[in-house]
């Protein structure tokens, strides 16, 4: 084959197998062989579904092949799913030993949604345990290594499907955001994370860290890659009590209209207090020439203030552990997952089991929700978050009131090297500081590629109010473009390539 | 950012005993070392959250739900389940289309 | 542990003043359960009525079946309870295994109805008002079997079996506030509240209301205070009371126990009890170790409950007549006496003859049906007698055949037996059977003139005076037109012919 097919985007891979230039089967056959040849060095994936991948993509060609009309715009297309979306077809374990070897008797709406559209699931990726961390280093299965730098995360949790994408063993993946598990991997990879307004995509079979927080959304290289997935997995569904009714944006035409390059008539909120001190000086310098593009591109800037942002991370911290600590409790070894049989009580064998079952970082914010929800402190803890949270959505309200979208970096570092932080958990959940406030106020944000620091890629952030993702993808595919053009091509070009894999 | 944002709000301690009552609350049996490495940890963790006391919201709402939703319902119909055999599929232990759990130690229901 | 020292139940009375509070858990008859779409039916085979949600399997998520609200509205109406007009359900966190997610939803600090009361009847005709605090909507557990040890109970079981079909099942749980001032009627009015609120439900048509199946549980609170003291007594909780008599036993039993721990100087244990229907006591339940703390949170997976002041209205408009109040109406209408009232009640018959009246039957007659032969019937076959295979409409077309002379009784009641044979409509059976009252009368006369002659001595006296004597002609004139004659018209001829 003369094309390397893994190197290809989602869009063109789709034009490609839907006139028939290539088989779906042949494009599955080359990102199995990519994942073959360099996952033993990236570790993003947990499970590879070599046969049901094949299966998948040869019922997309028979169709084909018959006249149908593709079932989506991304039918034959192969996709990297989180290890967090429930299938039937293959095992899930959230990157907790207490799931392991979890046969799911049900498919995640995530996933039935995937396989309706044609999508080729290529396996399950890596994580941290129950999506806590920012590192994958909490996978109970072994960290997930960054492509730009194997020494280094590639951010969490959803590091695995950032990490595939940036690999190029998959073209598209799913990730799920509750405090930036999409785009804080995205920015350290340099690839596209788009986490979706609370209620746009189905929750139901997503493995609950927190749920008022948690949220599935598309991975790629390219913001039209993200935009065609979104469409796929977005949508109302009656199983979801939180999903919203109402038509998914049309991100696509969105994306379309602003890789035209023009975002006049636009207002861009600069977060007075997002990008400051705390923030690496190579990305506040990446952050600056995105804002200079973005004015170049016929937006104008404003500077909107959001003064409870900096309570945010201790809000999260509060209600993501009480909400996990509730989530957590039933893995207790009586209907499915790990037993340890200690021969005693139930009482005993679930401690026993939980004890062994979870990793550190699980037990510590399981202890710490569990306190925080006590009767004596719900008050002082839980209670005072919630009430910053609806300070930091009225923040939000008013900064949308002045301006159509907001930005700020994605993270305040570049990716940081393995075992750095993995034992300061404080130092850890910094990473979280700049997309903790979407996620408490249930809005919209993606990060996009913005070049790099040091060597290593820098994301920016492009923040929206609730279901206004059409403008969020305007604004993001403009500056994709635009930087694409300065920087003479896609910076995903530029990840070395990995020892074992053949370039 | 004009303040670090893990600065201590002041005097949270957590105790060593307080830790482990709330390992046992949550069905955690943790180790004597686990619980020092976690006693340290939380303490420093619970003065950085105690930073939400310092915003005045006496006369503000809490929020528990991002989506402004209310009222969403299912309509009472029948909906397919799992057989018996795949709800037991990955149970540890099974006995006559049961779950098989040792011994319950608590009240009886 | 020592037998507890049981005070004379009138000494009780005399030193303290019993304060109630009782906690009723209903299941409502939803066809679903409470989140996810699983039947509720009662008795199938284990974990065959589950599916990802119920089990508490990674993933799923809850939604709230709209017909569980709207019977938890219509009961809280028909409690007199203002409806919140905004309300969230909470996660009550406890390790269980019975609880596949180890929370239970339950809208426990933010109730759908609150603020209610019932006006309870008494045996004695009188009423009580039993101040209602609050009704919220909940979710059932599972159910565990405790296998080895000797008494099947979870107490020296090896393990258990656990079956979640029930898990999930839409429960109310309605609250009392204290009852204070019912001195020695406390157990008369616990029990006469839970039947109240049983009879109430059943009305409503949103529960089966079978304590005997457990879909009416009731837990009993009861605290004693030193009489004119004031002072509120410390209160135990009694659960496992599962029939109408368990709960006034058990109130009695807590009253006698509790006085003589008082009496005796020691204080009152706040704990959980059981009750033991063998003996009629409670016992104590397990100590816990700690103090449980559920840390209640909202339940993020469920948005909130705003019922439409529409929708409440609406809802209202469905509420039935109070049963106590209907039985106060029928009473009247049918002029019955207590007693007999509380007869038609015990036989289920009260709905029966409701209808049979509705279909046009005079209350007297329908009544008489239906707690005699009827009644009979239902007896012999061993059923109740709604279970009988006959409608109150065919009641009534019986009755309406023997008004207009169609029928006499001997011969309805073949119809009846008909129509319970399955043998169709009166009609059917009557035209089937060929029963019909000779209404020929030369025939009967002739038959008349025939009996008076076979037997000489009785038209004897009949012609001198003794009217009563007749009976025998008249027997025998039946049994000659097999039954098909109607009885006063032969008492009529049989005057005329001996000419007396």
């Amino acid at each position: 084959m003369s094309e390397d097919l893994t190197r290809l985007t989602a869009a063109e891979l789709a034009e490609k197998i839907h006139t028939r230039e290539v088989s779906a089967v042949e494009v599955a056959q080359a990102h199995l062989d990519r994942i073959a040849a360099v996952d033993e060095e990236v570790h993003a994936f947990l499970h590879v579904a070599t046969d049901a991948a094949l299966a998948s993509a040869a019922m997309v060609d028979e169709s084909l092949d018959a006249g149908t009309a593709p079932a989506s715009p991304l039918a034959g297309v192969p996709l990297a799913l989180k290890d967090v979306f429930t299938t039937l077809d293959m095992p899930t374990t959230a990157g907790s030993k207490i799931l392991e070897g979890w046969r799911p008797p049900y498919d995640a709406t995530v996933a039935s949604r995937l396989r309706a559209a044609g999508i080729t699931i290529l396996g399950k990726t890596n994580m941290d345990e129950f999506a806590m961390g920012s590192s994958t280093e909490y996978s109970a299965y072994g960290t997930t290594r960054n492509p730009w730098d194997t020494t280094r995360v590639p951010g969490g949790s959803g590091g695995g499907s950032a990490a595939s994408l940036a690999a190029f063993e998959a073209p598209l993946a799913i990730g799920t955001d509750t405090g930036g598990s999409i785009r804080q991997p995205a920015a350290f990879t340099g690839t596209v994370g788009v986490k979706p307004t609370y209620g746009g995509v189905s929750r139901y079979g997503l493995i609950a860290c927190a749920s008022s927080l948690d949220q599935g959304g598309p991975c790629a290289r390219t913001v039209l890659d993200a935009a065609l997935l979104h469409e796929v997995i977005g949508g109302h569904d009656p199983l979801d009590s939180t999903s919203i009714d109402e038509p998914i944006p049309a991100v696509v035409e969105a994306t379309r209209l602003g890789a035209t390059g023009d975002l006049s008539g636009l207002r861009i909120g600069v977060v007075r207090e997002m990008g400051g001190e705390g923030y690496q000086p190579g990305v506040r310098a990446s952050f600056d020439e995105a804002l200079r593009q973005l004015e170049k591109l016929g937006a104008e800037l404003v500077e909107v203030s959001c003064p409870h942002f900096e309570y945010g991370l201790a809000a999260y911290y509060l209600i993501l552990p009480s909400e996990v600590s509730s989530n957590l409790a039933r893995f207790d070894a009586m209907r499915y997952g790990l037993r340890v049989d200690t021969g005693s009580s139930a009482e005993e064998v679930m401690a026993a089991t939980r004890e062994a079952g979870f990793g550190p970082e699980t037990k510590r914010r399981i202890i710490l929700g569990t306190y925080a929800l006590s009767s004596g402190y719900y008050d002082a803890y839980y209670g005072q978050a919630q009430k910053v949270r609806t300070l930091i959505a009225r923040d939000f309200a008013a900064a949308f009131a002045q301006a159509d979208v907001l930005v700020s970096p994605t993270t305040p570092t570049t990716a940081f090297p393995i075992g750095d932080k993995v034992d300061d958990p404080l130092a850890m959940y910094l990473n979280d500081l700049a997309t903790i406030p979407t996620n408490l106020a249930g809005t919209a944000a993606l990060s996009v590629p913005s070049g790099l620091a040091d060597g290593l890629p820098v994301g920016l952030q492009v923040m929206a109010p609730a279901l206004g993702e059409a403008v969020m993808y305007r604004v993001g595919a403009a500056y994709e473009a635009a930087r694409n053009a300065e920087a003479g091509g896609p910076l995903i070009n530029r990840v070395p390539s990995i020892p074992g894999g053949v370039e | 950012m004009s303040a670090d944002p893990v600065t201590s709000g002041g005097d949270t301690g957590i105790t060593r005993d307080e830790v482990a009552h709330l390992a046992r609350l949550s069905r955690l049996a943790v180790t004597d070392a686990e619980l020092d490495v976690l006693a340290g940890q939380l303490e420093v963790i619970i003065a950085a959250v105690s930073r939400v006391g310092e915003v005045a919201a006496d006369d503000i709402p809490p929020t528990s739900h991002a989506v402004p939703l209310q009222n969403v319902f299912r309509p009472d119909e029948l909906r397919p389940g799992l057989t018996q055999e795949q709800a037991l599929a990955c149970a540890p232990a099974a006995e006559d289309g049961r779950f098989r759990v040792p011994q319950i130690l608590g009240e009886e229901a | 542990m020592s037998a507890p020292t049981l005070v004379d139940f009138d000494e009780v009375v005399e030193r303290f003043e019993p304060v109630l509070g009782l906690e009723v858990h209903v299941e409502l008859n939803t066809n679903t359960k409470m989140f996810c779409g699983c039947p509720t039916t009662f008795g199938a085979e284990p974990n065959t009525q589950v599916c990802p949600t119920c089990l508490g399997l990674p993933g799923a998520l809850p939604v709230v079946n709209r017909a569980a609200v709207e019977s938890a509205i219509r009961i809280g109406l028909a409690l007199n309870c203002e409806i919140a007009p905004w309300g969230r359900f909470a996660r009550k966190n406890y390790f269980y295994p019975d609880m596949p997610k180890n929370f239970q939803t339950s809208q426990y600090d933010e109730p759908i109805a609150v603020n209610g009361y019932l006006d309870v009847p008494l045996d004695d005709g009188t009423t009580v008002r039993v101040e209602i605090e609050r009704a919220h909507m909940e979710e059932d557990t599972g159910k565990s079997l405790h296998v080895g040890g000797a008494t099947g109970r979870i107490h020296g079981a090896e393990y258990s079996l656990l079956d979640y079909n029930r898990a999930g099942v839409p429960l109310i749980e309605v609250v009392t506030k204290m009852i204070p001032g019912t001195d020695a009627r406390a157990p008369e009015v616990a029990r006469a509240y839970v039947t109240a609120l049983r009879d109430l439900l059943r009305a409503l048509d949103v529960s089966d209301v079978r304590m005997d199946q457990g879909s009416m549980r009731c837990d009993v609170n009861l605290s004693l205070s030193p009489r004119g003291s004031g002072v509120l007594g410390t209160r135990t909780e009694t659960k496992n009371v599962n029939s109408l008599r368990s709960v006034e036993r058990a109130v009695r039993y807590e009253m006698t126990r509790q006085a003589g721990v008082l009496l005796a100087g020691e204080p009152i244990v706040q704990e959980t009890r059981h009750f033991e229907e063998a003996g009629g006591t409670t016992r104590p339940g397990r100590r816990k170790e700690t103090a449980e703390d559920y840390r209640y949170f909202p339940e993020p997976d469920l948005v909130p409950i705003a019922p439409p002041a529409e929708w409440v209205e609406e809802l209202r408009g469905t509420l039935p007549e109070r049963p106590w109040e209907r039985r106060r109406r029928l009473q009247t209408e049918w002029s019955l006496t207590d007693e007999e009232l509380r007869d038609l009640v015990n036989a289920g018959a009260l709905d029966l003859i409701e209808a049979t009246v509705a279909a046009g039957a005079p209350a007297g007659e329908a009544r008489s049906w239906w707690v005699a032969y009827l009644a009979q019937q239902a007896n012999a076959r061993g059923v109740e007698l709604a279970g009988l295979p006959i409608t109150p409409e065919q009641v009534a077309r019986v009755i309406e055949l023997v008004a207009s002379g169609s029928l006499n009784n001997k011969l309805a009641r073949q119809a009846v037996d008909g129509v319970l044979a399955g043998e169709g409509s009166p009609d059917d059976v009557v035209a089937a059977r060929g029963l019909a009252v000779v209404s020929d009368e030369g025939a009967l006369v002739a038959a008349v003139d025939e009996a008076l002659a076979a037997q000489p001595d009785v038209a004897e006296k009949i012609r001198g005076g003794k009217v009563q004597a007749a009976g025998a002609i008249v027997g025998a004139v039946m049994k000659a037109t097999k039954g098909q004659a109607d009885a006063k018209r032969v008492r009529e001829l049989i005057i005329e012919r001996v000419g007396a």
